[in-house]
Order: structure tokens, then sequence, then C-alpha cells
């Protein structure tokens, strides 16, 4: 018995670690199941097999070949743990193969080597903007509003050109101009 | 008392519960989460100041003694580290203020995972708490979603998943072997070596999985290839806590089962040099400031195992003062890079500049943890890297402690790197990259300043640069009183070489 659960928790790990090492990431994704499932089978096996009783300890007494209930309690908790874990692994993988229109490993997983998005709002930093603790977030379209008449007044004409050649402007305005706060401060 | 062993667990899991009451209501789910933060941190003070006396704190779960129930036990170090969770716990949540229910419920079920990890005294306790930091990391990983994020989030669970079921496979060969998951129990069978051989093969594959967790040199390729993605305040939350915990636990697990250096500590002391090269030397090669920060969470790690492996009571002390001043500055340069980055409208180090001009104070705030980090003198790292060189040292281990002070000289070139492009270079362009208004924390209130509070306004609202003061403050605090902290570093070690108490608490009658 306890060889033949060791065979089938090796051959099962060995299915897992070869759907792993799979380029689709859906066979990924079952590995992860298969693999799990492997070592479960490994726990209970590791914690003795052949007890068929229910060990329900009768006048202080275990009865005579009773099974272990601990590697079977351990197990339980693991599956459940595993089943919660592929079910968001599934989720996960099919956001991310819409996002990349594809499941091979090749796009999806090297996708985080690519170089970081400019302001883009939601990546980088922290967010306060429709805080209502702190309505008055300092991030947010409504910022650039009472910036309005300050550009106006110093930088506005290359400002609202919205074209690199305002280089002169903003540095002139930082050091220079007391109305004019900088570049960045402002706007 | 024992209530209060209990609360490291239950104060996040009770915030989790209720917050999924006010999910919707994005106010009353910051407030709950920010209310159960500083739960979390004034149990975690409250437990220091138990736990400095001494005494171990035990708590067994339903009554069940402690073989047969699952026992939770706080020491020095387990109240350290639950109290330094809070605190960063704590300033997530503040930089996260806005982002909505999801992310307050994530962030909680994460640091109960993290808390319980910390508390626990039995394997496979420790292996859920594990997989309940897991699954919350995943889901805080993904968190916003998008190409990278979504594909880090792959690569970051797929990896971690195979450390959780080496971890799971070793505990359950543990106990095919030995007959019992607690801690104090195993310490004792391998300290009296009673323990079969085969349940050398069993811990093996549980060092091996929490060396993956920690991110130690041949596995540690998941967290470079991972923790850039997140919302910086996430990047922040798993730079600070997550490895840690698997530092954590190779420190519990090899201290408890051997109290002498041997093979283990030697084949530990190998991997911790070459963990800490090879992380500072991959930063070196990075051009974004999360990745670079990413690969020294990476080389630090390898600083902490270093102390482990030395083994002696102040390499020991050493690595725990360093844990507790690695979560705090680690965490600060994430939040710091987040908001300098949003500043800067990227993250690209090329594409980023004239901070130092700009915001000088949040030059301020990032130049205290990085040359703490680095490990300058007034500040914590110096000290935290002194003890340790000064371990190695004393055992003769001339080499490690080169590699040490080699790896600390890298990391002050890495930030000066992250310095110089990101804080003295001119801005490039100009003013085209971050001249569009969105990308201004310091606009809405713009305009009105003439002159001066352009610079200060950049910082944005309290709870953006104060999480990141008070941390720099704590950095500053540690390294100016190092005394304090050092004797409690000192006694959590001393508690650990002779864990006399641990084991007449956790199995009470159980001989020396």
């Amino acid at each position: 018995m306890e060889i033949l659960a060791a065979l089938t928790a090796g051959g099962l790990a060995g299915i897992g670690l070869w759907l792993l090492l799979d380029r689709n990431l859906v066979r990924v994704v079952l590995g992860v199941a298969v693999t799990g499932n492997a070592i479960n089978l490994a726990v209970v096996a590791a914690g003795r097999l052949g007890g068929t009783r229910p060990a329900f300890v009768e006048g202080g007494l275990a009865p005579v070949g009773a099974a272990n209930p601990l590697p079977q309690a351990l197990v339980l908790t693991a599956i459940v743990i595993g089943f919660g874990v592929f079910a968001y692994a599934l989720a996960l993988l099919r956001a991310a193969q819409r996002s990349h229109g594809s499941a091979a490993t090749d796009v999806v997983a090297v996708s985080v080597e690519e170089p970081a998005p400019d302001g883009e709002e939601d990546d980088i930093g922290p967010a306060h903007a429709d805080s209502p603790l702190f309505g008055r977030g300092p991030i947010g379209p409504s910022g650039s509003t009472p910036a309005d008449p300050a550009v106006a007044s110093g930088t506005g004409a290359s400002d609202s050109d919205r074209v690199p050649p305002e280089r002169p402007a903003p540095g002139d305005g930082g050091r220079g101009g007391a109305a004019t706060p900088r570049p960045g401060g402002v706007v | 008392m024992n209530t209060l062993v209990v609360a490291p667990v239950l104060v996040p899991l009770a915030t989790l519960v209720l917050g999924v009451w006010v999910r919707a209501r994005p106010g009353w789910s910051a407030a709950l989460s920010v209310l159960g933060a500083v739960a979390l941190t004034a149990v975690g003070v409250r437990l220091v100041a138990l736990a400095a006396g001494g005494t171990v704190l035990v708590a067994q779960m339903g009554g069940w003694p402690a073989p047969f129930g699952i026992t939770l036990a706080v020491d020095r170090l387990s109240a350290a580290m639950v109290a330094v969770t809070g605190i960063i716990g704590l300033a997530t949540v503040l930089q996260g203020l806005g982002r909505g229910g999801d992310f307050h419920l994530l962030v909680h079920g994460l640091l109960a995972g993290v808390s319980g990890a910390f508390v626990t005294a039995d394997v496979f306790n420790l292996y859920v708490w594990f997989e309940v930091l897991l699954m919350a990391s995943f889901a805080l990983m993904a968190l916003g979603g998008g190409r990278r994020r979504l594909a880090g989030a792959l690569n970051y669970m797929v990896l971690n998943l195979l450390a959780a079921f080496v971890f799971l496979l070793a505990a359950g060969l543990l106990y095919g072997t030995t007959g019992t998951l607690n801690l104090a129990e195993l310490a004792l069978l391998f300290r009296q070596g009673q323990a079969p051989g085969s349940a050398t093969v069993a811990v093996a594959l549980l060092l091996f999985g929490f060396a993956a967790k920690a991110a130690l040199f041949p596995v540690f390729g998941w967290l470079p290839a991972s923790y850039h993605v997140p919302w910086p305040a996430v990047s922040a939350l798993f730079a600070g806590l997550l490895t840690k915990v698997g530092v954590y636990a190779l420190i519990r697990v090899v201290t408890l089962l051997w109290p002498e250096p041997g093979p283990v500590h030697h084949v530990l002391l190998w991997i911790a040099c070459a963990t800490m090269l090879v992380g500072v030397l991959g930063a070196a090669a990075q051009n974004e400031v999360r990745r670079v920060l990413s690969f020294h969470i990476v080389s630090q790690v390898g600083y902490m195992v270093l102390g482990l492996a030395v083994g002696t009571p102040l390499a020991i002390a050493g690595a725990v003062f360093y844990v507790i001043h690695h979560i705090l500055v680690k965490a600060n340069l994430f939040f710091v890079g987040g908001l300098a980055a949003r500043l800067a409208g990227s993250e690209r180090l090329p594409a980023m500049g004239g901070l130092y001009e700009r915001a000088p104070a949040l030059a301020l705030l990032f130049a205290v943890p990085a040359l703490s980090l680095a490990g300058m003198p007034p500040l914590s790292g110096f000290w935290a890297k002194l003890f340790l060189v000064k371990a190695t040292l004393d055992q003769g281990l001339w080499w490690a402690a080169a590699a040490a002070l080699l790896t600390g000289l890298f990391t002050l070139l890495s930030m000066a790197k992250i310095w110089n492009e990101a804080f003295l270079k001119p801005q490039p362009g100009e003013g085209v990259e971050f001249g569009s208004p969105p990308s201004l924390p310091g606009g809405s209130a713009a305009g009105t300043g003439a002159s001066a509070p352009a610079e200060s306004r950049p910082l944005g609202a309290l709870p953006v640069w104060g999480p990141m003061a008070a941390l720099a403050l704590l950095t500053l605090l540690i390294g100016l009183g190092a005394g304090p902290v050092l004797d409690y570093a000192a006694a959590a070690a001393q508690q650990l070489a002779e864990p006399w108490a641990y084991f007449q608490a956790v199995v009470p009658g159980a001989g020396r």
C-alpha cells in the first residue's frame, strides 16, 4: 500500500513538474494543481497508511488498527488551501491571457521585464485622490485649476502650446519670476 | 495574557472580517483599516514590553496540551517582529488610504499571515500562515491589473507555490519520521539525538522552503521578477515583511534544532555570502528605482543569514538587530521611491531627475534610509553591520566579513546611483515629462505660494509623507540610541541560544 502510494505520488509529481516546465501557461497552472495533489498524497502516506478504523478513543484506549487522524487533518487543510489557490490561479491566468492575447510563457511571463511605464497615474506613487477621509487629495485633475491663473500670468503662452520649446520660459520663471512658481512646483 | 498571544492574529483577522462589511465604503474601510493597524502595533508594543523580561507567553489553542494542539508562543524575537509588522502595516495602509476596500482587506489578510507566522510554535501551523500571507500577497500583487502586473503576479505565484509545496511536503515527512510537529518537541528530539536520520531530510526540505521564501542565493529569482510591478505601497509592504518571514523561520528553526554551529551553519555561511554579493551585483545592473531596491532586498537578506550562520550569540543578536532595522528601512525606501517616481513621472532612472531641487524634503527622506541601508555611522544600519562584521571576525571568518563589507560598499554605490540620477541630475526634457498636471501631488495647493512653498508642497498630504518621516525618524532614533535596541536583540539572541524557557512554556514538564 505504501509502495503504491509512493509510486503514485512520485508519478504525479513527475507529471506536475513536466507540466510546470511547459511553454503554455495553462499547463503550468495545471502543473501547480497536479504537483499539489502529489504532495498531499505524500503527506498522507508519510503519516502511515493501513489503519482502517476510525480513531475514536473509548475508555482511554485507542482501537487497534485505527487510522491516524492527524495527517488526514493536515491534508484536508492543505486540500482546501490548494483549492483556493488553484481557483485564484485560474482567474489570474484568464486575466493575464486576456491582457496579453496569449498564454505562452515567452509572451506573458516575459512582459515583467518591460521598462516601467511612465506617468501612469495609477501605477506610480500613492493615490489619495478620491479618499473621503482626505478629500482634498493632492492628486487629480482638480489640482490644475487653481494653478491656471499663475500659469497664464507667467508661462501661459508657451504652456498652452504644449510643446517642448517652452524650455527657457519655465527656467526664467522658476528662478526670477515672483508670481511664477517652478514648472514642477505648480503644474 | 493568553488573549494577548492570540491578538496578533485576531486583530488583523477581525479587521478583515469587519472590513468585508464596509468594503464598498472607502471612507469607512480606510478608517477601519487604520484602526486595525494601530491596534496591531499596540499589541506588538505590549508584547515587547511583556516579553522583554524574559518570560515566554504561551497560548494552547483549544486548551489541548502541546503535542496534540497548536501552540502559540511569544518570546522576545516574536514580540519584536509583531511590533515591527504592526508599524509597517500602519505605514502601508496610511500610504494606500485612497486605494479602496479591497486593498485594505488584503493588507490585513497579509498582516494576519505574517503575525501568525511570527507567533506560532507548530510547523504545520506555520505552513498555514505562510499560505495565508501568500494568498493575500498573490491578490495584492495583481491589484490594479495591467499587462506587467498580471504577468508579475503569475510569476510570483507559481514560484512561491512551489516553495510552499516543498514546505508542506517537509511538514508531512517531518511528522512521519518524528511523530510531532511541535517546534519545541522537535528541538528536544534533535538535541537529544533521538531524531531518526530521515528526519534530517525533512528538515533540509523545510529549510529549502524557508530559503526560497527568504530569497536566498540559488532560489531568489522570484523576487526581482515581481517586486517592481505592484502598487508602490504594496511593494513596500512586501519588501518590508515577506522575505523576513522566511528569515525569521530560518532563525527560529536553526537555533532550535542545532544549538552548536555545524554543517548546516557552514552551508548557510556560503549561501549568505553568495546571496549578499549576487544581490548587490544584480542591483548594479538595474535601471529602475524599484528594481534596484528589489535586488538590494536579496543582498540584505544575506546579511541576516550571515549572522545566523556564524551562530555566536553576538552574531545572532546582530541578525535580529538587522532584521528589525531592515524592515523599517527597506519599506521606507520603497515608499520614498514610489513618491519620487510619482513626482518625476517615471521610475526609470534615466527619465527621472531634478527632485533635489523640487522636493528637498523628499531628498532628505530618501537620504536617511538609503544611508542607513548602506551602513553609514549615525544610522541604524551601521550598528547592524558593525555587530555582524565583528561577530564574523571573532570567529576568524575574514572572507565572510570581507564579503559583507564589499556588499556594503556596493550598496552605497547603488544608493548613490539613485541619488545622482533621480535627485541631483536635472530633469531630462525640462518639464515636458512632469509638466502634465495630474502627475504632481502638490498641484492642488500650487499657485498660491510664490517661492518657498513650491519646494515643500510636492510631498503631498500628511498620510503620504507622514509615515515616511516617522520611519526615517525611527531609523535615526535606533541609530542614535542603539544601546537599548541592541540590549533587546542580545537578550532575544540569548533566549534563542538557551531556549529552556521556551521549552518549558510550550511543552510543560519536558526535561531539559
